[in-house]
């Protein structure tokens, strides 16, 4: 198996993000939605509830820096909640509600890729 | 089950109250949130908590962790609860419920591996559980004698957050009470090594027998710091309950030690005279700690070349000296710890202070301005003044003075006398007795008054002054075995408090 990049590595973990919410019923809006603040990984919507849900996703090899969650510190949640507010300024439509969630995907202990999903981060 | 719930105690000054901690785990982005006002020591103590408990073999959750303190308006500093945040997280993330952990109260400071380290205030602590009717405390091991002092309630010593772990599920025993070996009588400086000086050895014996103030003034080196530092000698062992309220000071200000932890004899606390206001009365950020004015809670205060304290220092005494209690108000609330001492003082008469006091150079204003500091309001509170002075021949007598024994002997049985004679009245020593009760109830025949009713009306004596008077008059009736005082022991007490101002 050849190395990989570490921008392999997170496209790689946005795929199976993607795919993680599509399962879940959510209809992705857009992908690396970069303005000058930030990107934003990806941009959903649950029909269901009418709710724009703005994902951040971090994939890792290995835990050596610590697991996948605390790779989200205050200061990037922060951040995203500013980039949701740039994205929904710059997008016309209503929602009823908005979240933040935080996909984490762990890539290489087991054959499956570990997806861990935490909801509405701040 | 998410919750996790564990006891501890809170101390404030000396009172203690019971403190619920619940851990609880949530989803959300990993960290810990701790609620309930804690200080900076607990704020970190989340990193030891967490360190303590990934050490011992367990996991730390990676959830959102959130730990909440309550009363949760009871501001709560120092590092006693990790033990039983500890214990909360591990109940909450394992989802267990421990009958154990619902029934004890949990003290200790957890080390990053997993040891329990000992904390200050645990025999306040203990006390406040056994009043509230917990059936077991769980402390640090090094904590366990003074733990042990109180009986009537379950007391258990922890090594390690592993072993609380174990216990809790039934696996493995905490250490045991320990019962404390009976204090052996430390060598003490014994009255026999002070040279000649009768009189103000006497007046160290009244001192001792009825609880008064003594002040001793003279010339450098005839023995005044000798003579104070024998007074506790001569005081009778503390009581039960006197022991443990002294302890519990001694706990709160950290400075028991960890074989001997109760007190047993009167504490002798002597304090450099450049001492502050603060570390004299108590003080402190947040809430105030005890001063030298607590530590000498039923013992001596002995304030040595006391015309060098700053005068401020000298009046912050007035009141405790009065209430017995000294009550601080800081920015976290009101701490009242007990105060209730015998105050020595020592000076030298003035500034230059030669051996033979008509070889003084001083000034007549200088000489006033170094005793003056001695306000009015506080020498009225010293009932026996001596002035003490060079010793001649005698320092070379092949025969010492009385004994501690023997002099121990007789305040002992003073004493006794004393406490016999005010039991109804629900007071222990001469000191403490009211001018109302001296002058109505057990008042004097009037031969015995006459010095005093002169004294009066020449003005050289307030109605205080002729109170505090009667009470050492007492005291020497109570030291010459008679049943109450005559003539010669109401001059002799008016002689110890030199009226007419011969300083």
């Amino acid at each position: 198996m050849t190395s990989w990049t570490r921008a392999q590595i997170g496209t790689l973990g946005e795929d199976l993000a993607v795919d993680h919410l599509t399962a879940l019923g959510l209809q992705v809006l857009d992908r690396n939605w970069r303005c000058r603040y930030g990107e934003l990984d990806i941009i959903a919507v649950d029909d269901a509830t009418r709710t724009a849900v703005f994902v951040e996703v971090k994939a890792r090899t290995s835990d050596q820096f610590g697991g996948v969650e605390q790779a989200v510190t205050p200061l990037k949640v922060r951040r995203l909640r500013r980039l949701a507010g740039l994205w929904l300024a710059s997008h016309d439509g209503s929602w009823a509600a908005v979240r933040i969630d935080v996909i984490g995907v762990r890539i290489g202990r087991h054959r499956e890729p570990e997806i861990s999903h935490v909801q509405g981060v701040g | 089950m998410t919750l996790g719930r564990a006891f501890s105690v809170a101390v404030r000054g000396l009172e203690g109250e019971i403190v619920e901690i619940e851990a609880d785990i949530t989803s959300g982005l990993p960290g810990v949130h701790l609620v309930g006002l804690p200080d900076t020591a607990l704020q970190e103590s989340r990193d030891r908590v967490r360190a303590a408990i990934t050490n011992c073999g367990n996991t730390w959750p990676m959830a959102r962790l959130t730990l909440a303190l309550s009363p949760a308006t009871l501001p709560k500093m120092g590092s006693v609860y990790d033990l039983a945040l500890g214990a909360a997280v591990l109940s909450a993330h394992g989802k267990t419920e421990w009958a154990r952990l619902e029934k004890t109260l949990l003290l200790g400071e957890l080390a990053l591996d997993g040891r329990v380290r000992p904390v200050k205030g645990v025999l306040p602590a203990v006390l406040t559980a056994k009043r509230e009717g917990w059936p077991a405390v769980v402390v640090p091991v090094d904590n366990l004698r003074e733990a042990s002092l109180i009986d009537g309630i379950e007391v258990l010593g922890a090594r390690t957050l592993g072993q609380l772990h174990a216990w809790l599920s039934g696996k493995a025993q905490l250490e045991e009470r320990i019962e404390a070996p009976t204090s052996a009588q430390e060598p003490e400086a014994d009255l026999a090594d002070v040279v000649g000086q009768c009189h103000a050895r006497f007046a160290v014996e009244v001192a001792a027998a009825g609880a008064h103030h003594l002040m001793l003034t003279g010339p450098p080196g005839v023995g005044k710091t000798m003579l104070a530092q024998r007074l506790p000698g001569l005081l009778p062992e503390l009581s039960h309950s006197e022991s443990l309220e002294v302890t519990a000071i001694h706990s709160v200000a950290g400075l028991l030690s960890g074989d001997m932890p109760l007190i047993t004899r009167p504490p002798f606390v002597a304090p450099h005279h450049t001492s502050t206001v603060a570390s004299l009365v108590g003080g402190g950020t947040g809430i105030a700690r005890p001063g030298a004015v607590s530590r000498a809670h039923r013992g001596v205060l002995f304030l040595d070349e006391c015309a060098e304290i700053g005068a401020s220092a000298l009046e912050a005494l007035r009141t405790p000296l009065e209430d017995g209690e000294i009550r601080l108000a800081r920015r976290d609330g009101v701490a009242r710890y007990p105060a209730r001492f015998q105050l020595v003082l020592a000076a030298n008469p003035c500034p230059c202070a030669p051996t033979d006091p008509s070889d003084c150079i001083c000034n007549p204003a200088a000489k006033r301005r170094y005793l003056g500091k001695l306000s009015g309001p506080l020498m009225d509170r010293v009932d026996l003044r001596v002035h003490m002075h060079r010793e001649r021949a005698e320092a070379f007598a092949a025969e010492a003075g009385e004994s501690t024994n023997v002099v121990r002997e007789r305040v002992n049985s003073a004493r006794d006398a004393a406490a016999q004679r005010w039991l109804e009245y629900g007071i222990r020593t001469n000191a403490e007795v009211s001018g109302v009760l001296l002058r109505r109830r057990f008042r004097l025949e009037s031969a015995a008054m006459a010095p005093l009713k002169t004294a009066l009306d020449r003005g050289l004596l307030s109605i205080r002054g002729v109170d505090r008077t009667l009470r050492v008059a007492w005291t020497l009736s109570d030291l010459a075995g008679r049943t109450s005082p005559g003539l010669d022991e109401v001059t002799t007490a008016l002689s110890f408090r030199d009226v007419g101002g011969a300083q």
